[in-house]
């Protein structure tokens, strides 16, 4: 059992992980671990798997139909890909940011409320949109016009936003499924402060194809290639330093330098 | 020039040389020509031929409403429809047609909305493709079939629950349920493709904050498709009002005006198709009653179309 005044170091682990599309095995035999309050980067070429992998730790693979995952997904102790598992309690705990933005046709704050009060929140509503927009790094930018639509904002503001409405619903990791790569080059380093802003209080998984966000923004770096059966699998994982500068594997290195993909 | 000799040799050595014209003078091509006309054509017919309808309308009503007897403020605010005696008061018709139109919509509107919301967040591919064609298959009954349907068997079983003295033999309720029945294949399949609109991403927003499927369904899907619901639910309307073979044989043919559904009354529309399988000569104001019918039920069905247009062109834009 997990003492929860030390908590391990890992906050997920994943075991043996394959998901497969009905018979087409998307990745193989995933075993990594993300270490709590640290920024991990899973890069790798186009169709490797890396938002599959991603998409596993909140189930979010359960809506589409012929996906489905065997080996271990470890988050406190318990097996989320265990049927038992509640996948709504699962997706509470772990946020996610998605490639394209994505808000609610609502308002800025009622796209921060919406989440938040579905989660159980019953404070002060202004205080936590106030609270998780300037976390978000959005605050002075839309604090006048809390009430206007959300998809009247900027691409890169709405990025924001929408992670901003994940952070409203506390949870412990969040997972970002290339947040940048529709964003321009000033939205996308405000994404990369804010994230770095983040990792003191949350973990986060980032899956993405920009090689030098991976190497700018995280602490660790996972390297995923394809197989001969185009099956995703993972071919190392170091701190992001060593992989960029020594990478161990002949693939991450044509990887990261140009060669490949 | 080496260049180009190298590729104008690559190009004989291939089978087929493009001819090469800079002729950049304007051509005339007259398929292009001939098939934009048609097509030009066929929409200048259908606008003609509502305007036809329009005019035709208009002039049988203008002949009604010049008899010195008749004024448009009688007609409209009338209670008694009784064209023997010269009365002619819309009112007993129009109140069937409402009575019958709501009782049909609030059968089809929520059985509609729960079919489509099923169907799009709930069912199963396969699920789907059974239960959509079965639906369609209800959108292709002929509305006599309905008729009969309704005084055949739902009649007789609103008079088995409710009791024969107090249900008539034709009624209004009976008519207006199986009237939403005919509507419900429409507003589902509408409201449907309204749902299916919505895009997966503010799903996946959604159930990544922990949301579940009703959640998703109720607060997320359902607003962002709203104003295509709506406009389902108008066009179900202006369908029931306009619906004619279903109250022709069920809702009874006498113009009573009454509240209680239950009771025969005549609507807008069985009236107009009673008269006109009547020999009533031309030119007598009860031949010409059934041309201002026709008038004021065009312009509810217009009305109503304005209204879904304006109100989906206001929801529009709501996403993406």
């Amino acid at each position: 059992m997990e003492d929860m005044n030390q908590p391990s170091k890992y906050v997920i682990e994943t075991r043996g992980l394959n998901i497969f599309y009905g018979d087409f095995q998307a990745v193989k035999d995933i075993s990594l671990q993300f270490e709590r309050n640290r920024i991990t980067a899973i890069i790798g070429p186009s169709g490797c798997g890396k938002s599959t992998v991603l998409r596993a730790f909140n189930r979010m693979n359960d809506f589409v139909p012929s996906a489905h995952a065997t080996g271990e997904v470890l988050y406190h102790d318990q097996n989320i890909n265990h049927p038992s598992v509640d996948a709504v309690q699962l997706r509470r705990l772990i946020g996610m940011v998605f490639q394209k933005p994505n808000p609610f046709p609502k308002s800025i704050y009622d796209n921060i409320a919406w989440g938040a009060k579905m989660n159980g929140f019953r404070g002060n509503t202004d205080d936590l949109v106030e609270e998780t927009l300037r976390q978000a790094a959005l605050w002075n930018e839309v604090k006048d016009n809390l009430k206007k639509s959300a998809l009247a904002l900027s691409g890169g503001q709405q990025q924001r936003l929408c992670i901003a409405r994940a952070l409203a619903v506390r949870p412990e990791i969040i997972l970002m499924d290339e947040p940048c790569s529709a964003l321009d080059p000033i939205a996308t380093l405000k994404i990369e402060d804010l994230m770095r802003e983040l990792s003191q209080n949350y973990t986060i998984i980032i899956v993405t194809h920009n090689m030098q966000q991976a190497a700018r923004a995280s602490d660790y770096t996972s390297f995923f290639t394809m197989d001969t059966d185009r099956a995703g699998i993972m071919v190392e994982y170091n701190e992001t330093s060593l992989i960029f500068t020594k990478p161990k594997d002949q693939r991450t290195e044509d990887y990261i330098t140009g060669r490949f993909g | 020039m080496e260049n180009t000799a190298r590729i104008t040799e690559k190009r004989t050595a291939t089978a087929w040389k493009k001819p090469v014209s800079y002729n950049l003078q304007k051509k005339t091509r007259p398929t292009e020509a001939i098939i934009q006309a048609f097509l030009l054509f066929c929409g200048v017919v259908s606008i003609l031929t509502t305007l036809g309808i329009v005019l035709e309308l208009g002039k049988e009503a203008w002949l009604f409403f010049g008899d010195p007897e008749i004024s448009v403020i009688s007609f409209l605010t009338g209670t008694e429809w009784q064209p023997k005696i010269g009365k002619f008061g819309v009112l007993p018709l129009l109140n069937s047609t409402l009575i019958t139109s709501v009782i049909a919509i609030v059968v089809a509107l929520p059985l509609g909305i729960a079919t489509a919301m099923f169907l799009s967040e709930y069912a199963s591919p396969k699920m789907r493709s059974i239960l959509k064609p079965i639906l369609e298959v209800l959108a292709g009954v002929p509305t006599v079939v309905y008729g009969y349907f309704a005084l055949t068997f739902m009649t007789p079983l609103l008079r088995g629950i409710f009791g024969s003295q107090n249900v008539d033999v034709y009624n209004m309720a009976s008519a207006g349920l199986v009237m939403g029945i005919m509507i419900l294949p429409l507003i589902s399949s509408m409201s449907e493709d309204a749902l299916s609109a919505v895009p997966r991403s503010l799903r996946e927003a959604a159930y990544g904050l922990g949301a579940t499927r009703l959640e998703t369904a109720l607060q997320v899907v359902l607003p962002a498709a709203l104003s295509g619901i709506i406009a389902a639910f108008i066009i179900g309307v202006s369908r029931a009002v306009g619906e004619t073979m279903i109250v022709a044989i069920a809702a009874g043919s006498g113009p009573n005006f009454t509240f209680n559904p239950f009771n025969a009354a005549e609507t807008m529309t069985g009236y107009i198709a009673r008269i006109s399988g009547g020999d009533l000569s031309y030119n007598t104001p009860d031949y010409n009653s059934i041309f201002a019918i026709g008038l004021l039920l065009f312009l509810i069905t217009f009305g109503l179309n304005i209204l879904s247009r304006a109100i989906s062109r206001r929801f529009r834009e709501v996403y993406e």
